[in-house]
């Protein structure tokens, strides 16, 4: 069997966002990880193949310091890892990534069973390229999964839906996004991370899969970011348990009128 | 040309994102001189058209199918790709739902379009659309042009307010050919109870590690229902397994912007604040007066919670 | 020369960070106020390879380098310095003496079980009589035909209470002085065993240090570490290596206080802004990241050096000197900048301040450093 796992590298959870001089966000000094949700994805790809065998291979597209992501995946357990770096696909917008992951995973990397990707990345939140990559692949897709299971070469995923969740039953091969609680993430073992140095890390240009610059022009384009305005601190309420909630009610009845 | 919203329904009943997406597209269409149409798929749903007309819609493309009864992204996508091809939309909307963060980008990828996912706000100048995305869970916003001939973006749920208003309001039925899906759902399980759906609550009350353990959590249900609010959690109390993942609100958990957030025994880490900081209002309960959820509460009631809560479910009750 | 990380570090870093903060963070507080030893954590430990990580592959360890040792005890420490010292010792003073003077069975079996984390393992060197001066021994090992007769008492023994085997320090000569010292590895498993008073401690409440009784406690002969009268040298190699562990120790700690209370005093508001504001406070943080930054080159300086294979004695000397004083100084001024909020249990601060004290002891007191220095730098 091959199984797939599409990650991202991205900023730390805790990272302080700060605008930079050309008006984009600052890398500088940030703490790069493997996006949390892909983390899911990566282990539940390790846990298939211990169960059913085969090999993990684990893609990117990302700059330099991604190998850095594709080797924690390594040390986690995965057997190859795939980094398509272009200068063409600095910025890429969801758009931009599919069609490149998807030119890989339909020619070099074709004959794959089944792909895990993690339901979105906590850097744009944009939540498209497994949805994007499932539709250029023509795979059966289910998004958002927290239980999974495959047997006689049919997968079950369960997924979550507003108000609830549902179970889908998806011929391979499929792609699943995962989404916390779908398994307990592995740290990776200092064996594993000593293997991990010898492991096949390919890294591929858009010429290697036979695409050019415009195949992969973004879409999309980010004029700006800018910070948030600040929440302020409000009133702050103080005093006997009583009179405080009757201020409080009084004010969200008055001032806010949200009750 | 034309905006359209792909309205989403399930079991029968529009989902109040549609009528915000609407709203939303309404008021874009009368800055950019667009007509408004709206999409409505599923099987016996013809009779919801009515319903969308309230909205100021021009027209609405009704695709009633039996083999579109359950929703499937790979069956939809082809439903909305061939519409979109007849129709070659300016812009086309959907929720940021569960349905629309999967339905749309599959649809993009059909079509080859941009889409902007979560936007806060849309806007027409200079003969473009600008839309806000806020990126690193609300740390920053992002403001992106999308290339056209047609582009798209995903709806935060509950921040574009819902006006009602004058349309054509033509029904018209649209006939594409149906793939089958896939993908076969073989069962669904609903949350019980009839608390609000969290992303969708006007008003939400959320609870952390400062409840002491699950029992705590009788007293924010106590205090939902005494609001009609829904019942949310930190990442503390849903790691203690207290509640379940599907409560957690926060960077890894629920982005939501309720009128109302109630945090209770929450320190307002900067996680949780990623996913509950749209908030139109936020009220704290803590006992630290040096809680960071302070610094972002509008009423910050310093106190014991288990004081606190009872005595407001009580004065809450007194006015009802 | 290059500071910059290597894959292995990195992963390294991030695998023990991410360890550290999930599963050594949340019960922290509880190992140290109920004195509970983190069993859970410690096994956990031993699955990823954290309890013998410059052991070779071949002996069930991880083969990875002394800086990446000193990156995964600091990162521990970080969160709790009970469960780095616990790791520390079975690392440096358990699994190092059989590394580097056991025989190939010995290796096969004793370095194999602990490097792996199936066994815990401690150092038996400290007596009654004799602490920093370590070569005044009164407990004896005797040859008995095919076993080594042991009598005696060890005290202060980290991971006493629960370790399986012990890497123990006697005299076989008496007469002999610091030559008549020999090493042993004695399976705690034995009659002749048992574990005596258990200290009630200042800090690292969650590891034991306890004393080890030996009352006629046969050993086979083929469990002598090293050669006879070669014993004192095992101690000091071993400890020379230790000072490593315990220096990364100190350095989670001091970070752990820095970065407290630099978080606090952005917070906290006083006369209208954030006592981060003052320069009085500033001043505080500037020295206390200066020391430690410095103390970390001086630390990963000795472990590269370990790991070449040249001498490391007065660096790792120098680094525990200036990890343990800096560590010391930070849980000081960290609960200073924290105020009357950081002198209570409400906070982890005070939590640091008990920690960091016995860094500047174990393994060789601030005293001892200086002379071990002062004897490379006069020579
Ligand atoms: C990658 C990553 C992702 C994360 N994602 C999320 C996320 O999505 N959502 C999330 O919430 N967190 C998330 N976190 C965790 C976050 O950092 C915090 O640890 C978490 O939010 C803390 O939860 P809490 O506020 O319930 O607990 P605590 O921080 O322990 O706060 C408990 C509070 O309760 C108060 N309290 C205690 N007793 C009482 C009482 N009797 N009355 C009143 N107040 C009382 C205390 O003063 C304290 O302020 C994430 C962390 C990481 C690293
Ligand atoms: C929590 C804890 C855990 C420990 N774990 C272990 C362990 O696992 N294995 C083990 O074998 N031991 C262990 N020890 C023992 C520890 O290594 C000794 O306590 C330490 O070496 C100091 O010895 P001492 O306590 O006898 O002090 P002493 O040697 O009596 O020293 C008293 C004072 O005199 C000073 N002093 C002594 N000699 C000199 C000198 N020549 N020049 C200048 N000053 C001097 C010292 O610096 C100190 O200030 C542990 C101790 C503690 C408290």
């Amino acid at each position: 069997m091959k199984i797939v796992a599409c990650i991202k590298q991205t900023f730390d959870t805790e990272a302080k966002i700060v605008i930079g001089g050309d008006g984009q966000i600052s890398d500088e000094g940030v703490n790069l990880i493997v996006n949390p949700y892909d983390e899911f994805a990566v282990e539940e790809a390790i846990r298939t193949k211990e169960k059913d065998g085969g090999e993990v291979v684990v893609v990117t597209v990302g700059g330099d310091k991604a190998q850095e992501a594709l080797r924690y995946c390594l040390a986690m357990g995965a057997d190859r890892a795939v980094l398509i770096n272009d200068p063409a696909l600095v910025g890429a917008d969801s758009g931009a990534v599919s069609v490149a992951l998807a030119k890989l995973l339909s020619e070099k990397e074709a004959g794959f069973d089944i792909i895990f990707a993690g339901k979105e990345a906590v850097d744009y939140g944009a939540a498209q390229v497994p949805s994007r990559l499932a539709e250029k692949l023509d795979l059966a897709q289910a998004n958002v999964v927290t239980a999974f299971e495959l047997s006689d070469g049919k997968a079950t995923a369960t997924r979550e839906i507003d108000g609830g969740s549902e179970t889908l039953e998806l011929a391979l091969p499929a792609l699943i996004s995962a989404q916390k609680g779908l398994n307990e993430v592995r740290y990776p073992s200092l064996p594993g991370i000593m293997k991990a140095k010898r492991k096949p890390l390919e890294v591929l240009a858009l010429a290697d899969l036979g695409l050019s610059a415009d195949d992969v022009a973004s879409k999309i384009e980010l004029v700006s970011a800018e910070l948030p305005p600040a929440r302020k601190a409000g009133q702050r309420l103080t005093g006997e348990v009583d009179e405080v909630v009757a201020k409080l009610v009084q004010l969200l009845q008055e001032e806010a009128k949200v009750i | 040309m034309s905006i359209v919203v792909c309205a989403e329904q399930r079991d029968g009943s529009l989902r109040k994102i549609t009528f915000e997406a609407l709203s939303e597209g309404k008021r874009l269409a009368e800055a950019s001189g667009e007509t408004l149409k709206a999409l409505l798929i599923g099987s016996g749903i013809a009779g919801l058209a009515d319903e969308l007309k309230k909205y100021g819609v021009d027209e609405v493309a009704v695709v009633d199918n039996e083999a579109l009864a359950a929703y499937a992204a790979d069956s939809y996508a082809a439903v909305l790709g061939a519409y979109i091809a007849q129709e070659n939309p300016a812009l086309v909307l959907f929720g940021h739902s569960a349905v629309g963060k999967e339905l749309a980008p599959r649809t993009a990828a059909k079509v080859d379009c941009g889409l902007v996912s979560d936007c806060i706000a849309i806007s027409f100048a200079d003969g473009d659309y600008l839309f806000s995305h806020p990126v690193y869970a609300g740390k920053a916003i992002g403001k992106y042009k999308v290339a056209g001939p047609v582009r798209m973006a995903t709806l935060r749920p509950n921040v574009f307010a819902v006006a009602e208003s004058e349309g054509a309001g033509a029904v018209v039925d649209f006939a594409p050919e149906i793939t089958a899906s896939k993908v076969t759902i073989t069962g669904a399980e609903m949350a019980s109870g009839d608390r609000p759906e969290l992303t969708e609550a006007d008003i939400i009350c959320s609870g952390g590690r400062g409840l002491g353990g699950p029992e705590g959590f009788a007293l924010i249900e106590g205090l939902a229902d005494a609001l009609g609010a829904a019942v949310g959690s930190s990442r503390a109390a849903v790691d203690a397994g207290w509640r379940e993942h599907a409560a957690q609100v926060g960077q890894t958990g629920k982005v939501v912007s309720p009128n109302l957030y109630v945090a209770s025994g929450i320190s307002g880490a900067i996680q949780h604040l990623a996913g509950m900081g749209s908030s139109k209002y936020i009220v704290g309960i803590n006992k630290d007066g040096e809680a960071n959820i302070f610094n972002v509460a509008d009423y910050g009631v310093e106190g014991d919670l288990n004081k606190v809560i009872p005595a407001l479910i009580e004065k809450l009750k007194e006015l009802q | 020369m290059e500071f910059v990380y290597s894959d292995e570090e990195r992963m390294m870093l991030q695998m023990s960070k991410g360890f550290a903060e999930k599963e050594v963070k949340p019960i922290a507080k509880e190992v140290d106020k109920e004195h509970k030893y983190p069993a859970e954590n410690v096994k956990k430990m031993g699955e990823l390879g954290l309890m013998g990580v410059s052991v070779p592959v071949e002996y069930e360890g991880s083969g990875m380098s002394n800086i990446c040792y000193a990156i995964a005890i600091e990162e521990i420490s970080r969160q709790c310095a009970s469960t780095g010292v616990i790791m520390s010792v079975n690392n440096s003073l358990a699994c190092d003496p059989v590394k580097i003077f056991g025989t190939e069975e010995q290796k096969l079996k004793y370095l194999a079980d602990m490097a792996s984390g199936r066994k815990l393992g401690c150092l038996g060197l400290t007596e009654p009589n004799a602490g920093s001066d370590a070569a005044n021994l009164q407990t004896t090992a005797v040859l008995d035909g095919d076993e080594w007769v042991i009598n005696g008492r060890k005290i202060f023994i980290t991971n006493g209470n629960e370790a399986d085997y012990c890497v123990l320090i006697a005299a076989t000569d008496k007469s002999q002085g610091h030559r008549g010292i020999s090493a042993f590895i004695v399976d705690l498993d034995n009659p002749g065993f048992s574990v005596g008073t258990l200290e009630d401690k200042l800090g690292i409440r969650g590891s034991s240090t306890a004393e080890l009784v030996f009352e006629d406690c046969r050993i086979p002969k083929e469990n002598l570490l090293g050669e006879v009268g070669k014993g004192f040298k095992v101690a000091l190699t071993t400890l020379d290596g230790g000072r490593i562990g315990i220096a990364s120790q100190a350095l989670g700690i001091a970070r752990a206080a820095i970065e407290d209370a630099t978080a606090y005093a952005k917070e906290r508001v006083q006369f209208g802004k954030p006592i981060a504001k003052l320069q009085a406070i500033q001043w505080m943080l500037a020295d206390l990241s200066t020391h430690y930054e410095a103390a970390r080159l001086l630390t990963h300086r000795a472990a590269y050096l370990k790991d070449q294979g040249q001498p490391f004695g007065k660096e790792a000397a120098m680094a525990k000197l200036m990890a343990a004083e800096t560590a010391m100084k930070a849980a000081t001024q960290g609960i200073q900048i924290l105020g009357g909020y950081g002198y209570t249990t409400d906070y982890p601060l005070e939590r640091y301040f008990r920690d960091a004290k016995i860094t500047e002891i174990y393994e060789g007191t601030s005293e001892v450093m200086r002379l071990v220095i002062a004897t490379n730098v006069l020579k």
